[in-house]
């Protein structure tokens, strides 16, 4: 095949005159073997540290193969309207915590965005304050308000209100920093009072994003909510860390299902709506 | 259907009024359409609103004895710090700062190797679980639901069994960070992998590869920047979940900040929390940089 044979020739000469093409620097190279090789020793060191060895491994796998087996068939024994009003407990804790939480987030996204206080120190620091209080999980506020107003859903909702306000602070500023000039100053031309401008030129711009954003903290508050109760902040959370204790792994294999069941139509559910919702912003 | 008949109902005959009549009476008619659904969107809220009230038994008087306990409780964390005696009083707060600083450190390993391992996991499923790389629905659908099963069960309860399988420990919250992880990124990089270029695919094929050698020429190459960026994500996500871990008994610092909160050591809760605020902070900037590195990496090498 001829073709083949001077492609081969072209090769080897763009070998011979441009080595940099066909192969990266030294430097380069040893950089990037390097890099490797920390990685690997960094995953290595970490192994060990959290004592990894085959035999855990193995004993734990054949104990969890018991616990699964002991967990087939899911079953909630008589308890399967305690379970379900559990559950329905969580989603009005998810629910009420995202509710409390973005209407008191709508001034502080206010506060935060570039073009409504543009002062950068304040716009700074106030960020770097919102971005802090994300770096505490839901759970730790859990345990404080448990401590605070007591055992219950009570505590599990102020807890997903306290964790979720500042980020979604944060993410109504950029939201509000992103409001398009033109329809503004169009309401302005033709007239409007400030009112109308928030009303007619900002508010449809803002509103489909902050709900979209909301909605998908419900999702994922609905997700953290099942867990608050592991600590006694309510809901389902309680009823499984329960089960689990007293071995009862029929139903806590059900609970899980139940969990399960839930979010996917949650999920589902918010994902309709969000549609809608951007749907409706664009028309 | 009955609004379009209207628009056309007023015909010929009617003239300027009338079609400015048919307008307004259409406009009024559309008006009142969506007035009545916004206002049964909203009722469905508010009873929505009222049933969770009930339900978490949310009351003002809860609230307004509450909020001050718990204001009191977050203020009674603080430290006092004075003027005079400022590292004296510092070195007394953070008096366990040696053993919190280990226990920190083994947290950040845990979100570490907890994100590798998940990562791994996550590398086999994507393939699979992406829609234009496999031919067989029934892998595509299995693979996809084993992810939503390892992403939709909460990483405490995951924590919770392997505590109860592997014993007390880091081991068990690794282990648990690691199958919340695979679920999770496995479904963003299956994203990432049906986006891909098919061209390049198709000249592996064409050139004989098989399905690994398809995935690993022409399919990886793609990916891997935005692969790595997701990692660096899940890599901070994972640090700031991996302290919670800690409650169920999985290791880490969040095991002394239970103890902490349980037996009312009110200084050490802000000192490690404040502690844990940092460090997040840190890995967030950090991470966000490299982030932003091997993006532009990526585009500079695309152009």
């Amino acid at each position: 095949m001829p073709a083949t044979a001077t492609a081969h020739v072209d090769i080897d000469r763009y070998k011979r005159s441009n080595p940099e093409l066909f192969s990266r620097p030294l430097a380069q190279r040893l950089r990037d073997w390097l890099l490797w090789l920390a990685f690997a020793a960094a995953v290595l060191f970490t192994l060990w540290w959290i004592d990894a060895n085959p035999m855990r491994i193995v004993n734990g796998l054949s104990k969890l193969g018991v616990l699964v087996r002991l967990m087939v068939p899911p079953w909630p024994g008589d308890g399967l309207w305690e379970y379900c009003y559990a559950m329905f407990e969580t989603l009005a804790m998810a629910f009420l915590g995202t509710i409390i939480a973005a209407v008191l987030a709508v001034p502080f996204g206010f506060l935060g965005a570039k073009n409504i206080v543009p002062n950068w120190l304040f716009h700074f620091g106030l960020r770097r304050f919102y971005d802090a209080f994300r770096g505490i999980d839901g759970l730790v506020w859990a345990l404080i308000f448990v401590s605070a107003v007591g055992l219950g859903p009570f505590a599990g909702v102020l807890a997903i209100a306290v964790g979720d306000v500042m980020v979604l602070g944060k993410l109504f500023a950029e939201a509000i920093e992103n409001v398009d000039k033109k329809p503004v100053e169009g309401v302005q031309a033709a007239g409007g009072s400030s009112p109308h401008i928030v009303r007619l030129g900002v508010f449809p711009q803002v509103f489909p994003v902050m709900m979209s954003h909301v909605l998908y903290f419900f999702e994922s508050n609905v997700r953290s909510a099942t867990i608050l109760g592991i600590v006694g902040a309510g809901g389902i959370g309680l009823q499984l860390s329960d089960r689990m204790r007293i071995n009862n792994w029929h139903e806590a294999a059900f609970i899980i299902l139940v969990i399960l069941v839930t979010v996917a139509i949650i999920d589902n559910i918010c994902r309709r709506i969000r549609a809608r919702i951007i749907e409706a912003g664009r028309a | 259907m009955k609004l379009l008949g209207q628009a056309s109902g007023p015909s010929p005959g009617g003239g300027q009024n009338g079609r400015l009549a048919a307008f307004e009476q259409r406009y009024r008619q559309e008006q009142g359409v969506r007035l009545f659904w916004t206002g049964a969107y909203a009722l469905l809220f508010l009873v929505a609103l009222a049933i969770s009230i009930i339900v978490s038994d949310f009351n003002l008087p809860g609230l307004i004895t509450g909020l001050p306990k718990a204001w009191n409780y977050i203020a009674g964390t603080l430290p006092s710090l004075s003027f005079e005696a400022l590292w004296a009083d510092l070195a007394d707060w953070y008096w366990g700062l040696r053993f919190w600083l280990r226990l920190l450190f083994e947290t950040i390993l845990m979100g570490f190797i907890g994100t590798v391992l998940g990562g791994i996991v996550a590398l086999a499923l994507s393939f699979p679980a992406a829609r234009n790389l496999v031919e067989n629905t029934a892998i595509y659908f299995a693979a996809r639901r084993a992810l939503e099963f390892f992403r939709t069960v909460p990483e405490l309860v995951f924590a919770l069994i392997f505590v109860f399988a592997f014993g007390l420990g880091p081991f068990a919250g690794v282990l648990a960070i690691a199958v919340h992880t695979a679920g999770s990124l496995g479904k963003l990089f299956a994203e990432v992998n049906e986006n891909v270029d098919e061209r390049p695919l198709d000249g592996v094929r064409a050139a004989g590869g098989n399905w690994p050698m398809v995935m690993r020429l022409a399919v990886v190459p793609q990916v891997l920047p935005n692969y790595a960026s997701y990692l660096l994500l899940r890599f901070e996500i994972n640090v700031r979940g991996a302290p919670a871990l800690g409650i169920v008994g999985a290791g880490g610092i969040g095991q002394e900040l239970y103890v902490a909160i349980r037996q009312f050591e009110y200084t050490d809760i802000s000192a490690i929390m404040l502690l844990l605020i940092i460090t997040t902070s840190i890995i967030d900037v950090i991470c966000e940089t490299i982030r932003h590195r091997l993006i532009g990496h990526d585009l500079t090498l695309g152009s």
